[in-house]
């Protein structure tokens, strides 16, 4: 049996490829259910900003369904959603996302974004969940339940104020007091 | 803990903190890992297809000709996308970037004093076939020198983005060329541990693949994990 492929950094030089524009978007204006902004900054070890990564996000739809033959509900999911973006941080490394508030996924309790990190001095991608702030099913995630008290936030996308779609916060601390629980499975 | 397929292999895969490679010292997570079980959103991912691609995203040497043919060595690479059990992968994207064949990208960060090629992006995207097969045409890359010490200069490469069946099988890897000397002096490429996994990341001369007059071929096989053999644990079920 083969053994696993290893992982190689993405580089400093992936843009052209694997960002051609727009893939930060998950919406069209037919998709349903609330349509939000996550926006965040990805920070290195000295708390300076990492202008050179790239962020994946893989979610539900709005009901909890994904377009995926995995999904024995994939019948339902929305067709005007794909649930897959990317992001590349910019010079102040941040990023945003134009997606909408995922629903519970069938047997599960809260809902979350499975997020996907790459960058320039990354061997292999690091792994996280967007979790939302405002959700009262928190409480009784496994999950979340499973991350140390004192680290749980650092899940946690924060509602911020905006005058447009409404808004929340995710930052991604690779190192450090505020280190991101980052996930392995 | 429900886990239908088998987990990342860190013996083989390279670790977050690699000191010879510089920028892994700021930018790699130290606290451990916090392991959560397969569900659905770990057992879908993204679906592609045809509608994805444009008719010579395959052919790198075409893409991008403006006024004339990208300099430099004609090759074609071919290969399977498997998993850990051997079984091949069909309708998965890869998607490809490059230096061009003087060791230069199209890229507002890329400094190094060696021309660009106007018929050349280094950009591709290819779908396994029924059996997990790609294949694509390109220019063999140059080698390109970085800061992370003294005289490194990067193995020449082809970066690889892998979707295979599902998020898990999530991959960004770097394919590398037969006898190169760089390849021991790479940091990048010695922080994989194990050596048989950095031999998996070399591809070979495929001279059944290399066509007369025209192109040399390079095989290079991609192996994601796999669904777990689980003849025992049925009865969990
Ligand atoms: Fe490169």
């Amino acid at each position: 049996m083969p053994g696993q492929s290893p992982s190689q950094t993405v580089g400093p030089f992936f843009h052209n490829c694997l960002i051609r524009g727009g893939e930060n978007s998950l919406t069209t204006p037919q998709t349903r259910g609330q349509h939000i902004l996550i926006q965040g900054q990805v920070l290195d070890g000295d708390g300076q900003p990492v202008p050179d990564a790239m962020v994946e996000i893989w979610q539900a739809d709005a009901h909890g369904f994904f377009n995926h033959p995995e999904d024995p509900n994939q019948a339902q999911a929305d067709p005007h959603f794909r649930g897959f973006g990317r992001a590349e941080t910019v010079d102040d490394g941040r990023f945003t996302f134009h997606t909408v508030k995922p629903g519970i996924i069938p047997g599960e309790q809260t809902p979350y974004v499975n997020v996907r990190l790459f960058s320039r001095g990354m061997l292999i991608h690091a792994v996280t969940r967007i979790y939302f702030a405002d959700e009262t099913g928190n409480t009784s995630d496994a999950v979340l339940n499973s991350v140390p008290d004192k680290r749980r936030g650092t899940l946690l996308a924060m509602p911020v104020e905006s005058p447009g779609l409404p808004t929340y916060c995710f930052n991604i601390h690779l190192q450090g007091e505020l280190e991101t629980v980052f996930f392995d499975y | 803990m429900t886990k239908p397929f088998n987990s990342l292999d860190w013996q083989v895969q390279p670790p977050y903190l690699y000191a010879p490679y510089a920028s892994t010292v700021k930018r790699s997570p130290q606290k451990p890992l916090v392991v959560v079980p397969q569900k659905m959103s770990e057992l879908t991912g993204p679906v592609f297809g045809e509608v994805d691609l444009k008719p010579l995203d395959n052919d790198l040497t075409r893409n991008a000709v403006v006024n004339g043919e990208p300099i430099g060595e004609r090759i074609i690479v071919v290969g399977r996308l498997l998993d850990e059990n051997g079984r091949p992968i069909p309708n998965a994207l890869l998607e490809v970037w490059q230096a061009n064949s003087c060791g230069r990208y199209i890229h507002k960060n890329d400094q190094h004093d060696a021309p660009l090629d106007p018929n050349f992006t280094g950009t591709g995207r290819v779908l396994t076939d029924a059996h997990g097969e790609y294949r694509f045409t390109t220019i063999k890359p140059g080698a390109y020198p970085w800061r992370n010490h003294e005289n490194a200069w990067r193995p020449p490469h082809i970066h690889f983005s892998v979707f295979g069946r599902n998020f898990l099988q999530r991959l960004v890897t770097q394919m590398y060329f037969p006898g190169d000397p760089l390849l021991a002096l790479d940091p990048i490429f010695n922080g994989i541990p194990d050596e048989n996994g950095r031999q998996r990341l070399i591809s070979s001369y495929a001279h059944d693949i290399t066509t007369p007059e025209w192109a040399l071929g390079y095989r290079f096989d991609i192996v994601v994990c796999g669904q777990r053999e689980t003849p025992f644990e049925t009865k969990e079920a």
